[in-house]
């Protein structure tokens, strides 16, 4: 009895595994590796949006959250190549290393990395989002509305990115009201609500009638409410959270880019790529602006969006200085990729030092 | 910099939100100590707690419901706890460590439907007050409920424990559960009841970070609140008046740095995050030093189970 009970149970599985991998052999199947909880409802988040819509085009998708940026991504790499996966994506900056490494043992397996820069084999992309000219908009929105002229900035940790973010902003909110002063506060954490409403509110205090967040929360925007003053959506569209604070959001789209790579997987078009894509390409969105907001800052906020959109205006156009004095970006001409990618100075109106 | 009255005013009244949660789950989880366990879970019971009072609130639109059903989360995970240590003498500190890691566990999975979803407003009290006068009247109106609640409740804590026989009773399980059971009390019982009244407190805890604080939810926002509330008990050295300072200084300690930061100080923020625990060990050096003073601050059974009783 036992025996039969043991033998049946084998086949079944045996039948199983390959009712599986026949299912898996014949469609395209995408795999999705997440640094945070999909529940953050900030950069994991809004990549699980991504990978909703590749589900919605009629593909199998399958996801692994909370990976440390160890050992443990290329275990969970390799796995997710060994089932049947036929493109992965790697969704934080930290799987640089482990998805070359395990892009190198699966050479059919097309591997898609977020915000890195290497692609040592021909099987690995890199691509990630423009969100400085977001910020722009949002500087330009803060420059014209803040009264007191003390604009406050939620940040989140040091790296180029955060960096980059912060003086997009200040150069924009400048360039419309020379006499702002933007204080940063450094939260040091992504998402903690109740340390990030602190901040903001440390800053409210302080005087600042506007709150800019790098940071993933939606705490920041409903202190702004409770306190009365303006604030802006990060990483996609807060405005339920604090319909009279939020004046606009920027929103990560990663969808259209998503659908679009495993439908190149599928129809055997993939190839290598570094594709780092602003709002012209719709992967970085301005939620809808409010009508708090006078019609005049509005339009202009439109046309600047076209122009970034366009390439007309970009958001670091010379002449540009740091802290010191120094000129980063010479008049008439615009800061390359390489300096963005590496930006780790404020410029010039920024307040306080970079913390290490 | 000038320094304002009002502005002065606006800083405690930030500190003092901000310690709300402190307060309440340590003013719970020092009566469970004060019997004699040592529950660990705190973290993970307050988790519960948020995510059960937002959830109940989104779906039922009923802030009471929600208040009181994330006290009653809180007794329940809590009754584990207290089955697995009580009736089945499980060692403490391992099954409150569980217990941390299964609140987290649990109320992410519950949570999955809840992000992405705003919180209701909840009321304040004495709003009109609030500008009348300078400095006072920020500190003392306008605040939540559950705010007043828990600037009484060290006050009432500290009676309960040394004006009451309940209190009695509690703090002789706690010192003596060999002498508590000769005298006839049930101390499985009583401690049964610490720990569910521990739970209880930690629910709500959780549950004005999730609905008055930052009404929201997303996965793991207690951030670590629960361990700053159990080494603010260990700090108070077992003493509800001390757990209100203590609450104030540690949850005042990121908004201080935070002030400090926007005028342009700077201060190594790992440091502070790690200052709590620093001065918690510090008080457990100098109070280890007086056997005296252990004696009479530290409920001499804490954290060992009773077998005993029947």
């Amino acid at each position: 009895m036992h025996k039969f009970l043991i033998r049946s149970f084998v086949s079944s599985l045996v039948l199983l595994f390959t009712l599986t991998v026949a299912a898996v052999a014949k469609d395209v199947k995408a795999a999705f590796v997440y640094i945070g909880p999909t529940g953050d409802h900030g950069w994991t988040y809004q990549h699980d949006v991504g990978r909703k819509a590749v589900e919605a085009a009629g593909f199998k998708t399958t996801y692994v959250e909370g990976v440390p940026e160890s050992a443990d991504a290329e275990r969970v790499l390799r796995q997710l190549a060994n089932s049947g996966h036929d493109v992965i994506f790697t969704t934080s900056f930290g799987y640089m290393n482990p998805t070359n490494k395990v892009a190198k043992e699966f050479p059919n397996v097309k591997f898609e990395h977020a915000t890195g820069y290497k692609r040592e084999h021909p099987n690995v992309s890199t691509y990630a989002a423009r969100f400085y000219e977001g910020r722009t908009i949002l500087g330009t929105i803060a420059g014209t509305m803040t009264k007191s002229n003390v604009i406050g900035y939620v940040a989140s940790f040091p790296i180029p990115e955060v960096i980059r973010g912060i003086n997009s902003f200040t150069l924009a909110a400048q360039k419309v009201n020379p006499n702002i002063k933007t204080k940063i506060v450094w939260a040091f954490t992504w998402y903690d609500p109740g340390k990030e409403a602190e901040a903001a509110k440390a800053l409210i205090d302080q005087g600042a009638d506007v709150i800019a967040q790098h940071t993933d929360s939606t705490a920041i925007v409903q202190m702004a409410e409770k306190a009365g003053v303006y604030a802006f959506g990060q990483a996609s569209d807060m405005d339920k959270f604090a319909p009279k604070a939020v004046l606009t959001s920027v929103e990560n789209n990663w969808g259209p880019y998503y659908v679009d790579r495993v439908k190149a997987v599928a129809n055997g078009t993939w190839n290598q790529k570094d594709t780092w894509h602003g709002i012209g390409d719709g992967m970085v969105v301005i939620s809808d602006l409010d009508s708090q907001m006078p019609a005049d800052l509005r339009s202009k906020v439109k046309k600047l969006q076209a122009d970034l959109a366009s390439g007309k205006v970009h958001s670091f156009t010379g002449p540009i200085y740091d802290q010191k004095g120094n000129l980063m970006v010479a008049e008439g001409k615009t800061a390359d990729d390489g300096m963005l990618a590496g930006m780790m100075t404020y410029v010039k109106g920024v307040e306080g030092d970079i913390p290490k | 910099m000038i320094i304002d009255i009002n502005f002065v005013g606006l800083i405690i009244a930030s500190i003092m939100a901000s310690a709300v949660p402190l307060i309440l789950a340590s003013c719970g989880e020092l009566i469970t100590e004060r019997s004699g366990v040592l529950n660990l879970g705190v973290e993970g019971m307050m988790i519960i707690g948020a995510i059960s009072g937002f959830a109940l609130m989104t779906v039922t639109g009923s802030l009471i419901v929600a208040v009181f059903g994330a006290m009653l989360a809180g007794v329940l995970i809590s009754t584990i706890f207290a089955f697995l240590t009580q009736t089945l003498i499980t060692n403490h500190v391992a099954t409150g460590l569980a217990l941390t890691i299964f609140g987290i566990g649990i109320s992410a999975m519950i949570g999955k439907n809840f992000v992405g979803i705003p919180g209701k407003e909840f009321p304040v009290l004495f709003e009109s007050l609030k500008d009348t006068i300078p400095l006072i009247s920020p500190i003392l109106f306008g605040h939540s409920i559950v705010f007043y609640f828990a600037f009484a409740l060290p006050f009432m804590t500290n009676y309960f424990l040394k004006k009451t026989k309940i209190g009695l009773i509690v703090r002789a399980v706690g010192d003596s559960p060999e002498s508590a059971s000769n005298q006839g009390i049930n101390v499985r019982l009583v401690r049964y009841a610490c720990i569910l009244y521990g739970g209880a407190m930690s629910g709500l805890a959780g549950s004005y970070l999730s609905m008055i604080y930052t009404p929201q939810w997303i996965e793991n926002m207690t951030g670590g609140r629960g361990w700053i509330a159990l080494a603010l008990v260990v700090f108070s050295t077992w003493n509800p008046i001390k757990i209100l300072i203590g609450a104030m200084i540690f949850g005042g300690l990121t908004i201080i740095q935070f002030h400090m930061q926007a005028i342009g100080v700077r201060i190594p923020v790992q440091f502070l995050t790690a200052l709590p625990y620093i001065v918690t060990i510090i008080v457990l050096v100098v109070i280890s030093r007086d056997s005296r003073k252990i004696r009479l601050s530290t409920p001499s059974s804490l954290g060992k189970s009773f077998h005993k009783d029947n």
